[in-house]
This record gives structure tokens, C-alpha cells and sequence, in this order.
């Protein structure tokens, strides 16, 4: 696939050179000319108004891929419990197993002695177990896990394999893409087989124009959608000639399926070749940190601060905001930059990806990879001085004001409301 | 100890910088500098730790890209690497993360034996964190991510890798994959000497051909993922300014809407 200038069509207006992410659009006399530095992004063709861009296919026809059938997660496990993004890559592969059709989702479970998550997994809805259980899997090794799970994807070849975009989850899933040469797509916030849901999500969430693409197409790859360019921009990523189709997802994107202890599945116990002498890593220990654990992801009210603070200790008014209403603190980038307070409560592009039921944003001017990380929230309450700041653009409701004096009065709200709740 | 190292490092563009048109909700490119990925700073800085203990090391930076990433490369030299690769082809865009590990890895394997590659853990454009790994399954070494503290004795290297709640320490031998994260060292600047002697320093230009890389392996062609549709997401539509005379007011309007939408309990 290129993009490829129709010459006689192009009018030389440079729009396209402005729309173009990537700088990859010269202007030669009055033509456009695309250069080497070009993704095929197609944000061109969108900004051409004489439809003199177009992409073209590539020639070589389709392989057969029919002999891979479905959707495998990666049941990531640290110390013998199941990380909770495996349980929504659950829901979310039962999903894309039924777009398929007649297609199991299962669980690819990795470690030692893990015969206690297996109900686990059938429970949040995997229709088969494969476990590969082995002493010298107690802890996770890139060589050890790859080697296994390569094995494991080569004998059974599975359509789709999910990972968590986990720091273990993006080790892994580049290694064994690269092992069995297919394409590997990261942090992906959603995931689509059928082309009419993936037409719906479009225009309801974009101005692209879909009128190209067919709600009753037989295509059944995966379309994996993406914040790309530091999430301004979002891409939707196709494998059309390889598989399995991979995808790292983003913990707190996905719904897992409720819990249902009844259910049950089939368990294959896969046998593997590993020995001591393919691991070339040794880990000599895994320390929990000892700082207090946030866990932005499953937080139902998150009470984030931003540079609007004006010094660390402002993040003592968002702690005791946070604790009023049963929340935990979030920050921004800058705040985070500027050292006021722990990478680890960051939310956007390069920190956590929150949705939580209220995302209170107090001095937080709304960068575009801040918005990345929150803009899904279900009710998003923006506190700042300034009326222009853009997180006015995406907060359901906007308090113009000084966060020192609006905050300590939401809080006495809050608990006022809270008291009258209990009395009732 | 004389070590071989190579760093891999990326000019992007400063994608904090970049804007959107309100009105025809496009990107607004213009005027967005392009600068050294982040990570790759301090997977620079790493290696230039090394070399200032050990002064016989010797730091190899290539970076793959447009023929002006050759900028990027004079700016590690300044900082203190000693040679500088561009891998450039009008061939090799558009690749994807593993076709762009298959022309590093013909790259590397050009320049001959290494003991350590350090890697960014990702580039603030792509976010993808997987040309480090890919480039090391490729070349057959083992790797560690996500770095945030690094010490060998010898041979062996000892470093600790984040986790989201923690981290882990893992030992291993040369030669290896290493990517960096933030928290391994604050990159230092480059001087008046190093830029002088940076601008003058000979940077050769790798092509396909120099690389002898397969052409079925690199470009856009080859790359097993094709982007189907990009799209700027439209956006949400502006919800409720409160404004009420006192802040007691608007809290307690704040409050009542709230409880329209969610439970308190």
C-alpha cells in the first residue's frame, strides 16, 4: 500500500502538506510530492479537496490464513494472581470471537503452580485453558516465556492473540511477534472484527467519512484502533497478510465480563521444551514498591491536579479532596514533570488510562495527551481560572475559578450531601 | 575495559507541541520542532556514563530516518558518542516496527561486534515500545525493559527494571538489549567543543544497498501491519459552565447535577 499523488488533478493548494502528520509532503513547483517519510496515514487524502490523493493496494492476493482459528489473551499472572487487564481482554475476545464467528476466546496461562486461577478464568469467560506450568516459569523471563508461548501459538495457531500493554505485556508481545515474523500493533483502546460495529464507532466518534467502507463486508481481520502521533491522532491498524493478528491493550479500556462461578471450560495442559540454559536473564529479585499503591485504573473517582496547583503542597488540598469523596489522586504531565508529585499517579498518553465514573481535573489545562488518557470518563467536572483552558472543551461540567476556594467548598458539599444520604 | 556499545535513538517530532485546528479539527504541524526522543536521551547518556568510566569505550549512534535525522546524530556526537550512522532510504519508509528491527538489525551486524545496545523504551510519536525488543529478538540477544538503574562488574550487568508496582533486579551477560526509561539518569548537554568537532565529523549515510538487506524484509510494502483508516476523533461535545454569584452556590449546583449522573453513597 502507497499513497500517490494524481497529478493532474493536484492544484498545488499545500493543504495536504499542512494535514500531513509526518512532514512527509514536499512541494515541488505546484505539485505535491509525497516523501520517504511517509506512513501511509492517509490524513491527506481526508485534507484534499480535489481528490487528486489516493491510496493505492497492494497487488499480491490474500494467503490463505483459514488454518488459524481463535482469540487468544495472554492471562498475565505476578505471584500467582491474575492481572485485572487479562480479565477484560476476556470480555473483549469473547466479543471478537462471536464477530468471527463459531471462534472459542482462551487463556494462555504462564507460570508455576497456577493450577488455582484456572476457575478464574473459565469464571470471567474463557472457553479453554492452555497452561504451561513449569518451575523455571516462577517468574517472568522474556526468553523463557517467549519461547513457550512462540511454541505454544505455533502448534495450536491461534487467529488473534491479546496482550495487557503491561510493562511484562509490552516485553513479551514485541519478541514474539518479531519470533514469528507477524505484526504486532500496541496499546490499542479498541478492538473490532465486524466492519458495521466498526462503522458505528466511527461516526459516532469521528468526522471521517465512511461512505468507502462496506457495512456487510466478509473482512473479518482484526481492526486495531490506536492513539497514535502522542495521541493526537488516532489510527486503526490492520495485519492482512500474517498471523496470528497481535494486539497490546490498554489496561482499563476493556470490559470484563461479570463474574460467573458456574461456569466452566476445558483445560489443555501444553507440553513445552524449555531448559534452564534458554533463560540468559536471572531475576535475582521482584520487589513491590513500598510507596503507597495507586491504582488509577480501577478507581471509581479520580481527583487529578495539575500546574494550575502552583506548588507540590497543592497536592495536600487533592489528597483530602480525594479522601472526601472516596477517590484517588491523578496528575498531569506537568505536574509530574515539574516533580510535585510521583510518575505513578500520572494519567494521558504516557501514564495511566483512567475512565472513571467522575474525573475531577482541578488546574489542569487539558494538553491533548492528557485528554488521551481521561477523555472517556463518564463525567469529567473541570476546575480552573482560565476560561479558555482547552479541558473546558471535553468536561461535562466547568467551574471558572480559583481551585484553593472552589475545592474546599465541593468538599463541604460533598459531605453535606453525604450526611443527608446516611440520615435517610 | 574497552566496550563496544551502540545506541539506537529516534528524532521525532515534539508531539506536546503540537495543536489542533478547532475549527477543521486537523493537526496543526506547523511550527513543531523536531527534537532527540526523550528515552533515547537517556539511553544515550547511559552509554556515555560508561565511557566516562572506562574512556576506551566506544559509543556507535545510528538512527534511522529522513535525511535531515543526520541533525539528531550531530547532537549525540556533541554530546559525546564517537560515531554516528544515518540509515536513510527512500526504500525503508514507511516500515512498521518489524520492518524497521530487520534494517537495524542489518545495520548492527554491519558495524560488527557490540557488548551493549541501548535502546529509548519508546518514541513520543509512535509510543510503541517495540523496535527495542524486535531489534534484539532479531539479532538473537537477550534483552531487559523499562531500565531504571544500570551497574556491571565485569561482564555481567545488573539492572532494575519498573514495574508498574515495583520493580524487579536481573542479571545478565553481554551482549544485550537494554531500554531506557526516565528514571535511569538526566542526560547531560552537549558542549562547545563537542558541537564544533560534531559538525565536522564524517556521518555516513546507510542505504538498503550499503545494508544488504533483504528488500522483502524493509518499507512499507513488507510491513506485516498497514494503517486502514486515521481519523482526529471528534470532539466531545461542551458540556455545562456553572456559574452561580458565590462559590458556596456553585458547589452546591455542582452537586445537585452530579447526583443527576451518579450515586453517592
Amino acid at each position: 500500500m502507497a499513497i500517490r499523488v494524481i497529478n493532474d488533478k493536484c492544484k498545488g493548494c499545500k493543504l495536504c502538506v499542512k494535514a500531513c502528520p509526518f512532514d512527509a509532503i514536499d512541494m515541488v513547483g505546484k505539485l505535491a510530492v509525497i516523501n520517504e517519510k511517509c506512513t501511509a496515514c492517509a490524513q491527506c487524502i481526508a485534507a484534499c479537496p480535489f481528490n487528486a490523493i489516493e491510496k493505492t493496494e497492494s497487488d499480491e492476493g490474500p494467503v490463505d490464513l483459514s488454518e488459524y482459528k481463535d482469540v487468544w489473551v495472554y492471562a498475565e499472572q505476578r505471584a500467582g494472581k491474575l492481572m485485572n487487564v487479562s480479565l477484560e481482554l476476556l470480555g473483549e475476545g469473547g466479543k471478537l470471537a462471536k464477530e468471527i464467528g463459531d471462534r472459542k476466546v482462551c487463556a494462555l496461562l504462564i507460570g508455576y503452580e497456577t493450577d488455582h486461577l484456572i476457575p478464574e478464568l473459565y469464571a470471567y469467560g474463557a472457553d479453554v485453558v492452555y497452561q504451561i506450568d513449569d518451575p523455571l516459569l516462577k517468574n517472568y523471563t522474556t526468553d523463557g516465556y517467549t519461547k513457550v508461548m512462540t511454541d505454544a501459538i505455533r502448534e495450536y495457531k491461534p487467529e488473534i492473540v491479546l496482550f495487557g500493554a503491561t510493562h511484562i505485556g509490552r516485553d513479551l508481545a514485541p519478541r514474539v511477534a518479531a519470533r514469528l515474523d507477524t505484526g504486532l500493533t500496541a496499546d490499542c483502546t479498541r478492538l473490532d472484527v465486524s466492519m458495521k460495529n466498526y462503522i458505528e464507532y466511527l461516526k459516532k466518534n469521528t468526522t471521517l467519512d465512511t461512505s468507502g467502507l462496506d457495512p456487510e463486508s466478509e473482512d473479518k481481520g482484526l481492526k486495531q484502533t490506536r492513539p497514535a502521533f502522542g495521541g493526537n491522532i488516532m489510527a486503526t491498524i490492520i495485519t492482512p497478510r500474517t498471523r496470528p493478528q497481535m494486539a497490546t491493550v490498554r489496561p482499563g479500556v476493556m470490559s470484563k465480563l461479570p463474574k460467573d462461578e458456574t461456569r466452566k471450560g476445558e483445560l489443555i495442559k501444553v507440553k513445552h521444551s524449555l531448559s534452564e540454559s534458554d533463560i540468559r536473564t536471572q531475576v535475582v529479585e521482584v520487589v513491590k514498591a513500598a510507596k503507597e499503591m495507586v491504582s488509577l485504573t480501577d478507581a471509581e473517582i479520580i481527583c487529578s491536579g495539575g500546574r494550575g496547583l502552583g506548588d507540590p503542597s497543592g497536592f495536600e488540598l487533592i489528597k483530602k479532596f480525594a479522601d472526601a469523596v472516596g477517590g484517588v489522586v491523578g496528575a498531569s504531565r506537568a505536574a509530574v514533570d515539574s516533580g510535585w508529585i510521583d510518575h505513578s499517579h500520572q494519567v494521558g498518553q504516557t501514564g495511566t488510562t483512567v475512565k472513571p465514573k467522575i474525573y475531577f481535573a482541578c488546574g489542569i489545562s487539558g494538553a491533548i495527551q492528557h485528554l488521551a488518557g481521561m477523555q472517556t470518563s463518564d463525567i469529567i467536572v473541570a476546575i480552573n481560572k482560565d476560561p479558555d483552558a482547552p479541558i473546558f472543551e471535553v468536561a461535562d461540567f466547568g467551574i471558572v475559578g480559583d481551585l484553593y476556594k472552589v475545592v474546599p467548598k465541593i468538599i463541604e458539599e460533598w459531605n453535606r450531601v453525604k450526611e443527608e444520604l446516611n440520615r435517610n | 575495559m574497552a566496550l563496544k556499545i551502540i545506541v539506537c535513538a529516534k528524532q521525532v517530532p515534539d508531539t506536546n507541541e503540537v495543536k489542533i485546528d478547532p475549527v477543521k479539527n486537523t493537526l496543526i504541524r506547523e511550527g513543531v520542532p523536531s527534537i532527540l526522543n526523550h528515552d533515547d536521551a537517556n539511553a544515550l547518556e547511559e552509554a556515555l556514563k560508561i565511557k566516562d568510566q572506562y574512556p576506551d569505550t566506544h559509543i556507535t549512534v545510528i538512527t534511522m530516518g529522513p535525511p535531515q535525522a543526520k541533525d539528531l546524530l550531530i547532537e549525540c556526537l556533541a554530546m559525546g558518542a564517537d560515531k554516528g550512522i544515518l540509515i536513510s532510504d527512500r526504500a525503508l519508509g514507511g516500515s512498521d516496527t518489524w520492518a524497521t528491527s530487520n534494517a537495524l538489525a542489518a545495520a548492527v551486524k554491519k558495524i560488527g561486534d557490540f557488548d551493549i545496545i541501548f535502546a529509548g523504551r519508546q518514541a513520543i510519536d509512535g509510543d510503541t515500545a517495540q523496535v527495542g525488543p524486535q531489534l534484539a529478538e532479531k539479532l538473537g540477544i537477550p534483552q531487559v525493559t523499562y531500565v531504571k538503574e544500570f551497574s556491571m562488574d565485569g561482564k555481567e550487568i545488573t539492572v532494575k527494571r519498573a514495574l508498574e508496582d515495583g520493580y524487579e533486579v536481573i542479571k545478565l551477560q553481554m551482549p544485550c538489549m537494554l531500554t531506557a526509561i526516565k528514571e535511569l539518569n538526566t542526560p547531560r548537554y552537549m558542549t562547545i567543543g563537542g558541537i564544533y568537532d560534531a559538525v565536522k565529523a564524517d556521518i555516513p549515510v546507510w542505504g538498503a544497498k550499503e545494508l544488504e538487506v533483504d528488500l522483502n524484509k524493509v518499507g512499507l510494502d513488507a510491513s506485516p501491519t498497514n494503517v486502514f483508516r486515521s481519523f482526529t476523533p471528534a470532539p466531545k461535545g461542551k458540556g455545562v459552565m456553572i456559574e452561580r454569584d458565590t462559590v458556596e452556590e456553585t458547589a452546591k449546583a455542582l452537586l445537585e447535577m452530579l447526583q443527576e449522573k451518579y450515586i453517592i453513597a
